[in-house]
């Protein structure tokens, strides 16, 4: 995973300093609040863009490759920002063994993106999930917060058509563009 | 001194206690009850809106009932599930309602007296109405203690536990000495159930004689076991039974401050959590002079962000002080320089569960079930090709037979067992001649497979054992930290290998490196997850030898379900003309109908998904898989 150049304005980006700014007040200056402090600041800019890794590492005074190196470490942690629909697609054992991949494999084809992108409108992201312990509805895919059971390549299409999004000309505009 | 002090926290908690008592009585007593089952599994089944369906009938027609929502019992299989207790019946059990089933029960049991039995599990109670759970097969073997409140009490409700028994247990202990606590649960075998299997009652010891303050105690709630998910039910259920065993455990140490360390993906587990510390520290169970007593506790929510190595404890304690999780070296042990340097205790939710019951009924009673040395319950999460999936809680030492085949009902649809996965991606598979060892954390091991957290999924004919030896070392090669080089390479080697053997390009010399290699990551790992990263592989290799050389020999996956060894074939006989069923449903448009209208599969667009084989009327069953593609006839 590496940090894509991202196309943010520099209005985004000082946005984004001043909401990593308000969220670290309220934390101590300390480096267990390292995490904590992540998931706030994820949990309001829905990502972790290159400035607000910066300023954290300021506020606690410690090299931005820690901020950096900790983000990259643990799958919570997004480095690019995401779409409107979150699709999260459970690979868990029994998701697995009930045709899990299978399914990614539709996801993928379908949004043209592979796990951890977004799609260039920005309307849905992807990504894989360990087990969301969901395990006898399988196979699971979370969609919005929101666990789905038995989701095969058919039902990905019926989820996707729910959302109004025309998959069949984005399939041909792939393909002629290939 | 010490007399005084005794008779303060007798009565301060009898004060809790009475309080919690009347509250309940008065909004439960003489009046039905619903509870809906709304863990995370049965809110993915729907039962969000049939809890509002509820609550919207009952007021519509301005009754006097209750509606609770409640955790998860267990039977997974057929979520969403609700209980209805009315005076004059016993409480009764419904699957798979819906909102359209809920307002029929409302109307005609709760109002009316028919008890529906058409949408009815069982009763909770032997009666001679309706059949109660006790008479299905699987009572034999089950006994709840930990499980025994999810499911029954409202969780988001601190009086609801304090009502039916809780925090009691806390009162006693705090009369005793800390010494008198450790000596009890060493006595009573307690052994971590978070899989090693350390003996619990010695790691407090270790803990309580180590020097340095503050000491902590830490609840791994990182349960990253894909196929597990009881830590979840129980945090989501009866967050409160954790606790209550922390304090004790942080009393029995002398800690001062406990971590609960969830994992972020459990959202509704970490909000019960949260709340449920709120409530206790507001009666002044945490916090303080607890119960009036001279001891001082306090508890800590922390999130984890998703890696599984964390579940190792120094990995988790590197990331409770906001570093990547990576292993240490032990020793020293976490028991003697642990979170900052401090003595530092890690347990299992399901260990800090048990705790309550083993001081309220005594170290005795815990050796009464089970067998010698893994006194006590197991809990397993039933998933995969069974029958009645969820979580379950047997004595140790029940077979894996009593458990696959009377607990969860066997294989569905007529199949074949073939294998049981056990204790995820660090156990292994267990074939069918293995399945009379009893469960217990020495059989398992000696099995090849372990403990682990308890995550079981069975699997059937149509499962390829290579490509779940593939799936377990795709997990562990992306989860590993990369301390270790003999993780962090060999298990992407290893990788590689299956990955090839699942796609017919594997050799036998590959088969041989690969048998080499694994007892070197098994040697070379410092923590756990490396060293039991080969288990899916040593037990498969064990047990289904004969499948690995059927890939390699002949590219040939016998269960059908590798896919780049097989291929979708329409049979040309048995493809109905008039029907398009395969057709309308391909989500590539890889199938056409030729000039006599028999549907062809076009295999360089086919992407293998399978959904014309499940859309083929099953009078014709004309799609069938080849393996080796080459199976399939030329044109």
């Amino acid at each position: 995973m590496t940090a894509k150049k991202q196309d943010t304005s520099s209005e985004e980006q000082e946005q984004h300093k001043q909401d990593t700014k308000h969220i670290l007040k309220g934390f101590g200056r300390k480096r267990l609040n390292l995490i904590p402090i992540l998931q706030k600041v994820q949990g309001k800019l829905g990502y972790l863009p290159r400035e607000a890794m910066m300023e954290i590492a300021e506020y606690l005074n410690i090299p931005a490759i820690d901020v950096y190196g900790v983000v990259t470490f643990y799958n919570q942690f997004r480095l690019n920002p995401p779409g409107k629909h979150s699709i999260r697609v459970c690979l868990g054992t029994a998701c697995h063994m009930k045709g899990g991949y299978i399914t990614l494999d539709a996801w993928k084809r379908r949004l043209g993106i592979n796990p951890r992108e977004t799609t260039e409108d920005r309307e849905f992201d992807l990504d894989t999930v360990a087990c969301v312990g969901c395990c006898t509805m399988a196979p699971v895919t979370v969609v919005d917060e929101k666990p789905e059971g038995g989701v095969e390549p058919t039902r990905v299409d019926g989820i996707l058509l729910a959302f109004g999004y025309d998959y069949e000309t984005k399939d041909k505009e792939k393909s002629e563009s290939d | 001194m010490k007399a005084t002090e005794e008779t303060t926290i007798a009565a301060v908690f009898r004060e809790i206690k009475e309080r919690a008592e009347s509250l309940w009585r008065e909004r439960l007593d003489n009046k039905p009850v619903i509870m809906v089952g709304a863990a995370t599994c049965g809110r993915a089944a729907g039962a969000l809106d049939v809890l509002q369906a509820f609550r919207d009938e009952v007021k519509k027609r301005n009754l006097d009932c209750p509606v609770i929502e409640v955790g998860c019992m267990g039977h997974c299989y057929a979520e969403p599930i609700v209980i209805i207790s009315k005076p004059g019946y016993p409480p009764i059990c419904y699957g798979y309602v819906n909102p359209v089933i809920a307002e029929r029960l409302v109307k005609e049991f709760v109002l009316g007296d028919n008890p529906c039995p058409e949408f009815v599990i069982g009763a909770l109670e032997a009666n001679d109405m309706l059949p109660s759970f006790d008479d299905f097969p699987r009572a034999q073997h089950e006994r709840k203690i930990i499980l025994k409140n999810c499911g029954h009490i409202d969780p988001t409700e601190i009086e609801h536990y304090i009502a039916g028994g809780g925090y009691a247990a806390l009162a006693e202990a705090l009369e005793k000495t800390p010494d008198e606590i450790i000596g009890e649960v060493t006595r009573s075998g307690l052994r971590g159930r978070g899989g090693a299997g350390f003996p619990a009652g010695r790691k407090w010891q270790f803990c309580r004689e180590a020097s340095g303050t503050p000491k902590y105690i830490v609840c791994n709630a990182d349960e990253g076991d894909p196929g597990a998910f009881m830590d979840r039910s129980i945090l989501e259920s009866d967050p409160h039974s954790v606790i209550e065993g922390m304090i004790i455990a942080g009393y029995a140490i002398g800690a001062r401050y406990g971590y609960i360390y969830v994992r972020a993906e459990y959202p509704l587990a970490v909000q019960r959590v949260e709340n449920a510390l709120k409530q206790a520290k507001k009666l002044k169970l945490t916090g303080s002079h607890i119960l009036g007593s001279d001891f001082n506790f306090d508890i800590i929510l922390f999130q984890g962000s998703g890696a599984f190595v964390c579940g190792e404890e120094t990995a988790l304690i590197a990331s409770l002080e906001g570093r990547a999780g990576m292993p240490r070296h032990r020793p020293p042990y976490p028991a003697t320089s642990g979170l900052y340097g401090k003595p530092t205790i890690v347990n299992n939710v399901k260990t800090l569960a048990y705790v309550r019951h083993i001081i309220s009924q005594g170290a005795d009673w815990f050796r009464g079930i089970g067998i010698k040395n893994s006194p006590g319950t197991a809990v397993f999460a039933l998933a995969g090709k069974i029958v009645n999936t969820g979580l379950v809680e047997v004595p140790m030492g029940t077979t894996l037979r009593q458990i696959i085949f009377e607990v969860g009902s066997g294989i569905p649809r007529g199949r074949k067992f073939k294998a049981v996965q056990i204790g995820g991606p660090s156990g292994g598979c267990l074939p069918e001649s293995a399945l009379d060892l009893p469960v217990d954390f020495d059989s398992l091991q000696e099995g090849g497979a372990m403990m682990g957290s308890g995550g079981m999924v069975v699997l059937d004919e149509d499962d390829c054992m290579v490509e779940i030896a593939r799936y377990f070392l795709e997990f562990t090669q992306r989860e590993s930290c990369g301390k270790c080089t003999f993780c962090r390479l060999g298990t992407r080697q290893m990788l590689e290998i299956l990955t090839d053997f699942t796609q017919g390009k594997g050799t036998m010399e590959d088969l041989d490196n690969l048998e080499k290699l694994a007892g070197e990551v098994r040697a070379g790992s410092l923590c756990r997850l490396g060293q039991t990263a080969p288990n899916p592989i040593l037990t498969t290799l064990r047990y289904f030898r004969d499948e690995y050389e059927e890939h390699i020999k002949l590219g040939r996956c016998p269960a059908l379900m590798c896919l780049h060894l097989i291929a979708y074939y329409i049979l040309p006989d048995k493809c109905e003309r008039s029907c398009d069923a395969c057709v309308g449903t391909c989500t590539v448009e890889a199938i056409t109908p030729d000039k006599k209208r028999i549907k062809v599969i076009d295999q360089e667009k086919c992407v293998k998904c399978g959904t014309c084989l499940t859309a083929c009327p099953p009078q014709y069953n004309a799609v069938v898989k080849l393996s080796p593609p080459s199976e399939v006839p030329d044109k």
